[in-house]
């Protein structure tokens, strides 16, 4: 255990040398691709807002039978079969045919190849489940044919939240899917996400929409408040114009009235609708409604053929600049929740920062100071392996571009108390060997060798723990659980390679001497 | 190293062990634990106020007027530093936060808002549920490890102590109403590790002396054993204590409950090592019989 090949000494120094080189690394800035790569802070060290969103998707769900609802009835008064009495509640349709239409109705929604029932070959499954009961159909969205719903809805809203985030304009903005209901929102270095927050929690569904002469709700209208509470309207249930039609929206100012509006610009499509709907609805007044509140009811005056228009409604222009910003990203496809926010504020984390490093030199030199008391020479050997660990767990940490977090560096701290135990198992074993073997060389070597599986045994338990919390943990914890297993893996090479050749070299030099450990 | 006689006190110490687990128990059930929002839900806020200008007091009677609930108002490291914590939840509401701190600048000026968390029911449920998953995972995987490592004897040896050091650990926190957060449960899992890594270096021993010395009772080879290993189980544990003392002093307030739940847990898993998992040889008969049939197989 004691020899050392000339390549594998050169093989660990150069290792070393690289890894140390990344540790290193951190502290310079370096202009290279390659060779500037730096241990990213934790929200909770640089400071930042984590935000987790849950989407609603209800109202897809809802939406998505509606539409199904209409293709039904479509697709089977073309090929001539009847089917009436439609029904839709929560997550089901329910309809009714004629006697003898309905086995072939059932092969039609029962085929591989139907158009009206798609088959996913990928997951065995059509996207409605049926069930039949003679005459009688009711169609379930299947487990599969949810679950694509839900990913597309989600897929859409982080295209969303992304533009909106981006718009806002925080620095290096984290979006990613958790699940297929949730988005995890990371801000680093935002430390009030207020605004963010209430950005983030608008479906910013934009509507234009007439309002009746009724005041009470009768088909085909619908009773919405004002956004300011004070008043109610009926409005039509016709969408003149949706939030999909607009091109541009930004904040303005009105010349005439020197109030701050938003001002939008539709695009063709949208401009003709919105031009013919006001040139038959002069002196009606038009709501404009966003999230099912309208925000304002102007009288058309004239046709507005333009594809151009404006919307006031007491704006300041924080609010308007705000607004604009949401029309312009578009519509989520269902609310967003927060169901998770943790915030930081920079100085918090400079602290946590502060606090973890001043623990970290301590710890290191208490332990150095004790290996030194309890080994002399060989404590000054562990003290070698415990720095050059540390180079090497900082640099794999570097390396793969971690995450490094307050209970990450609690990770390191604790990896410098507990990398030692590998030298002492070894160096306690030696003192063993040494009594009954005066051979130091052969001392040295068996002592390595009998120590070795309970090394392995030790550190492996360890690993274990460090590698559940890896997968089961979150955020900062994930942090802690990296460098805690890095760790062990950096202890077990700088026990087995450096101290074990510092070792060598310095038994091979003094074997004549008495009482060596 | 004259030879010290750890197998006299096997008993003591196991009474000792059965009063605090069950005390440990008996406070677990009665008294629960203190979670954090991390677990319960709601929300809490780190503030730092300008010298003087503001007390527990003060801020409490300004979050009574507010309507979260039930408020907790604690100085949190210094007295200027100050964590509150409501179970209302409002994160939704994005001038929720605003609110509050216009308040409270309001009646004792400028405050800092250093950390604000808010965590909505469903999910700190979810992390509860995730954070008990883990650690069962991990005394699971444990098991395992040693079972196929080991004879069953040490296995049930080590299985005990890893139980006894998580509970008396939970029960010290439940004793102090200490906050149990998603920090904790990664103190414990390392806990965990760290306990069955000092059974596994005595148990190693123990192995190999059973081979060496076929004349040689378990409860004295036990003994032999645990003071072969000693100097390495009091370096460790020096090395690593003295490691979590400079988290735990010089760390900060956020390291606090961690570090005090793994200073703990290295206590109590090294005491657990010597009188827990060894006294279960002893009582299960372990001879050189034990392994030198598994070593057939």
């Amino acid at each position: 255990m004691l020899y050392f090949s000339k390549l594998r000494i050169f093989s660990v120094i150069i290792f070393t040398l690289i890894l140390s080189y990344f540790t290193i690394s951190n502290f310079f800035k370096i202009d290279d691709n390659f060779f500037s790569k730096n241990i990213k802070l934790g929200l909770d060290l640089q400071g930042g807002s984590y935000l987790l969103l849950e989407i609603d998707n209800k109202p897809v769900i809802t939406q998505k039978l509606q539409n199904k609802v209409m293709e039904l009835k479509n697709f089977f008064k073309d090929k001539n079969i009847i089917t009436r009495n439609y029904t839709v509640d929560d997550n089901s349709i329910i309809f009714d045919t004629t006697p003898d239409k309905s086995d072939e109705l059932n092969n039609i929604l029962d085929d591989d190849e139907s158009e009206i029932n798609p088959y996913y070959q990928q997951y065995k499954s059509h996207e409605f489940d049926f069930v039949k009961d003679q005459d009688s159909f009711k169609l379930t969205l299947s487990k599969y044919g949810l679950v694509l719903l839900k990913n597309a809805s989600l897929d859409q809203a982080i295209e969303i939240v992304r533009r909106r985030v981006d718009e806002v304009g925080t620095n290096e903005p984290n979006i990613l899917k958790r699940g297929n209901d949730r988005i995890l929102v990371e801000l680093p270095g935002l430390d009030d996400p207020g605004r963010i927050k209430s950005l983030l929690g608008k479906t910013a569904n934009l509507t234009f929409q007439f309002i009746t002469q009724n005041t009470e709700e009768s088909f085909g209208t619908e009773k919405l408040e004002f956004e300011d509470g004070s008043e109610n309207a009926v409005v039509s249930k016709r969408i003149i114009l949706s939030g999909d039609n607009l091109v541009d929206a930004k904040p303005s100012m009105n010349s005439q009235t020197n109030e701050t509006v938003v001002s939008f610009t539709l695009d063709r499509v949208g401009a003709k609708k919105f031009g013919k709907a006001t040139s038959t609805g002069v002196g009606k007044r038009l709501a404009i409604i966003l999230d099912g509140k309208i925000i304002s009811a102007p009288s058309v005056r004239e046709p507005i053929i333009g594809g151009s228009g404006q919307i006031s409604g007491d704006f300041t222009f924080q609010s308007a600049t705000d607004l604009a910003l949401l029309l312009r990203s578009g519509a989520l496809p269902a609310p967003l929740n927060i169901i998770e926010e943790r915030t930081v504020g920079p100085d918090l984390g400079q602290d946590s920062i502060d606090a973890g490093i001043m623990s970290l030199i301590i710890g290191f030199i208490l332990v150095v100071l004790f290996m030194i008391y309890k080994y002399r020479v060989f404590g000054v050997i562990a003290n070698l392996a415990l720095i050059s660990n540390l180079f090497l767990l900082v640099g794999v940490l570097t390396l793969f571009e971690a995450t490094l977090t307050l209970p990450g560096i609690a990770g390191i701290i604790l990896t410098v108390g507990m990398a030692v135990d590998a030298n002492v198992l070894i160096f306690e074993r030696i003192k063993e060997e040494i009594k009954s073997e005066r051979n130091p060389i052969i001392a040295f070597d068996s002592g390595y060798t009998k120590s070795r599986t309970t090394i392995l045994d030790a550190n492996i338990t360890t690993l274990i723990a460090a590698v559940i919390l890896f997968f089961m943990g979150s955020g900062p914890i994930k942090g802690f659980s990296i460098t805690l297993g890095v760790g062990i893996l950096t202890t077990l090479f700088s026990v087995y390679f450096i101290a074990r050749l510092f070792t060598a070299f310095y038994v091979i030099k003094n074997k004549e001497k008495e009482s060596l450990i | 190293m004259r030879e010290l006689s750890f197998n006299k006190f096997y008993k003591s110490f196991n009474i000792l062990s059965i009063v605090l687990i069950v005390t440990s128990l008996i406070l677990l059930t009665f008294k629960g634990l203190n979670y954090g929002v991390d677990f319960k839900g709601g929300t809490l806020i780190e503030l730092r106020t300008d010298l003087n200008s503001a007390n527990i007091k003060k801020i409490r009677d300004i979050f009574n007027q507010l309507n979260l609930g039930d408020v907790s108002v604690k100085n949190f490291g210094n007295d200027t530093d100050f964590i509150i914590k409501f179970e209302k939840q409002n994160s939704n509401d994005p001038k929720f936060i605003d609110n509050i701190k216009t308040k409270l600048s309001g009646s004792i000026g400028t405050v800092d808002f250093r950390r604000v968390e808010n965590v909505g029911p469903k999910v700190s449920a979810e992390l509860l549920q995730s954070g008990i998953i883990a650690i069962a995972l991990s005394l699971a995987a444990m098991l395992l490890y040693i079972w196929i490592r080991f004879e069953w004897q040490f296995s049930l040896g080590a299985i005990v102590a890893l139980f006894h050091d998580v509970i008396i650990t939970l029960g010290v926190f439940s004793l102090f109403s200490l906050e149990i957060n998603l920090s904790i449960v990664a103190a414990v899992l390392t806990i965990v590790g760290y306990s069955m890594n000092d059974t596994v270096v005595i148990f190693d021993r123990v192995r190999e002396n059973l081979r060496k010395f076929s004349d040689i009772k378990i409860f004295e080879l036990t003994n032999i054993s645990i003071n072969q290993t000693l100097s390495r189980t009091i370096i460790t544990s020096a090395t690593t204590l003295l490691a979590l003392l400079s988290i735990f002093i010089f760390g900060g307030e956020i390291l606090k409950g961690f570090s005090l739940a793994m200073i703990l847990g290295v206590i109590f898993g090294t005491y657990s090592s010597i009188y827990i998992a060894n006294p279960i040889l002893v009582v299960l008969k372990v001879s050189q019989r034990t392994i030198v049939k598994e070593d057939k197989d």
